[in-house]
């Protein structure tokens, strides 16, 4: 073989291309999540309130945003919307958009999940000291919340960025969109090259991923013996 | 009476269609301490909470230190800075230091100096024998401390009337006492006015100024402690005091 497929790595610009696609993948997730969880969070709160017709909007868009798969809703804001309303966003953007939007969802229920297993006697004692709603939530339940819920928080972000390999589907130019283009590139002269590609993407996503499901893993566990301890 | 504290007139109170409490009345006067007494499930609990307003009610009144409470959740923010309670389970904020879970109602609720009540709260630390765990987290401490800080943290705001819910039921038998003198001495220097629910009954003989007995949510019995522990009226209370050992 003249040609070892890991070269087709060095070949050209393609290890460049490759690290600026992971460059745009990243920062998709990071805009989405950092969006996604504080009106997340915002949106759990109010979940946990009494007012029926609020709980109800508030669970329709959980719903419409757990149930609808996420190729789906690209498809929908990237495609459909945009010839309906007859505005126009790049790939980019509609992808911050929509991950945001479904970060907002699932965040709301893991923090509303949380708040709501807070004993009891917590909010009672706030309470008990004159807190007022606002006082309660901001001392006492969020920060209590928080503890609880971010292992599910922390595995919430790892499915994000896992789940952004789907933005080729709507043309953004994300590191499985380079990564394809130049396997087809390079196809002749490198017929095993898809193989070093997809690994490099592999090992780029595990590089992301793993520490954080690794901290999620260990957080939970000292909850676990925390908790245990009382 | 001028120096009526608390006043309940024909309170009831409905867990849905169960009828709890039945038609309550009673005054409580500046400096009094009563002792809620009564078998489980006879709605102490539930009664006191109707007074700071963690339980509503069906019909009644309660009017404070003059007033008549009209039971909305602003009315009874404000009021419950004046109406002190400690509860049975340990409740600190987990999240919170000793020091922070004492400040927050007087510093954020109350807006008063940091400092200043910084101050205070060294003072009363000291007095519990607690200063060392000023900055402990609340699952560093037993039950007992849990406890006196739970006290403390009620009395930062100066409260003009003190609720204590069994708060030494789910104590080690060494820990009671530690907190009950606290309780003591709130009866002894400050001359607080309290209700307490306990099932400590020498404790309650000592302190109770009055004895209000309760059964099946009914007030069967509201005489001064002495009369109460020497001679109870109704066989309920009777039969109660056999139950305690008393
Ligand atoms: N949240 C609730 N929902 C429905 N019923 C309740 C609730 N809380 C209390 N009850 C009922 O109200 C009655 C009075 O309860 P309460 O807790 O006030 O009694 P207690 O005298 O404090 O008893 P204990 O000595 O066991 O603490 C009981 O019959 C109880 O089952
Ligand atoms: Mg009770």
């Amino acid at each position: 073989m003249a040609h070892s497929g890991i070269n087709v790595l060095f070949e050209g610009t393609n290890l460049t291309r490759l690290l600026l696609g992971m460059w745009t993948t990243f920062k998709i997730a990071a805009v989405a999540i950092i969006i996604g969880l504080i009106i997340g969070i915002i949106l759990g709160i109010l979940r946990t309130f009494h007012n029926p017709i609020l709980r109800f909007v508030l669970r329709i868009y959980l719903e419409f945003f757990r149930i609808v798969p996420t190729v789906v809703l690209l498809f929908l804001f990237y495609y459909i919307l945009p010839r309906q309303m007859n505005l126009h966003m790049p790939g980019t953007q509609v992808a911050m958009l929509v991950f945001s939007l479904w970060v907002a969802a699932e965040m709301s229920d893991i923090v509303r999940g949380a708040l709501i297993s807070v004993p009891i006697h917590q909010k009672e004692s706030g309470l008990a000291i004159g807190l007022n709603k606002f006082q309660l939530y901001r001392y006492v339940l969020v920060p209590q919340a928080v503890q609880l819920e971010l292992p599910a928080t922390i595995n919430l972000i790892t499915r994000v960025i896992k789940t952004t390999s789907l933005l080729m589907l709507i043309s953004v130019m994300d590191v499985v969109n380079i990564g394809q283009q130049i396997v087809e590139a390079n196809n002749q002269k490198y017929p095993t090259g898809v193989f070093w590609i997809y690994g490099l993407i592999f090992l780029l996503y595990f590089l992301i991923d793993y520490p954080l499901s690794w901290w999620a893993g260990r957080l939970e566990k000292k909850r676990l013996e925390q908790t245990n301890g009382e | 009476m001028a120096n009526e504290v608390l006043k309940v007139e024909h309170l009831d109170k409905y867990y849905q269609k169960k009828h709890v409490l039945h038609d309550i009345n009673f005054t409580i006067s500046k400096g009094e301490v009563i002792t809620l007494l009564g078998p489980s499930g006879s709605g102490k609990s539930t009664l006191i909470r109707c007074l700071n307003g963690l339980e509503d009610f069906r019909n009644g009144e309660i009017t404070f230190e003059g007033k008549k409470v009209i039971p909305n959740e602003k009315n009874w923010q404000q009021l419950r800075q004046k109406i002190g309670m400690v509860f049975q389970s340990y409740d600190l904020f987990p999240n919170l230091t000793v020091l922070e879970n004492i400040l927050l109602g007087p510093t954020k609720v109350q807006k008063r100096n940091v400092d200043e009540v910084k101050q205070e709260v060294d003072k009363l630390l000291q007095k519990v024998d607690l200063l060392d765990y000023k900055d402990a987290y609340p699952r560093q401490l037993s039950g007992g401390q849990k406890q006196r800080i739970a006290i403390i943290r009620a009395l930062a705001l100066h409260p003009e009337f003190m609720l204590f819910d069994e708060v030494t039921a789910s104590l080690d038998p060494e820990m009671v006492r530690g907190v009950l003198n606290i309780i003591q001495d709130l009866a002894d220097e400050d001359n607080m006015t309290m209700i307490i629910v306990t099932h400590e009954m020498n404790f309650a003989q000592q302190i109770a100024d009055r004895v209000l007995f309760l059964k099946d949510g009914n007030i069967l019995e509201d005489t001064s402690g002495k009369e109460f522990f020497k001679n109870p009226k109704t066989d309920q209370a009777q039969e109660f005091l056999q139950s305690m050992n008393f």
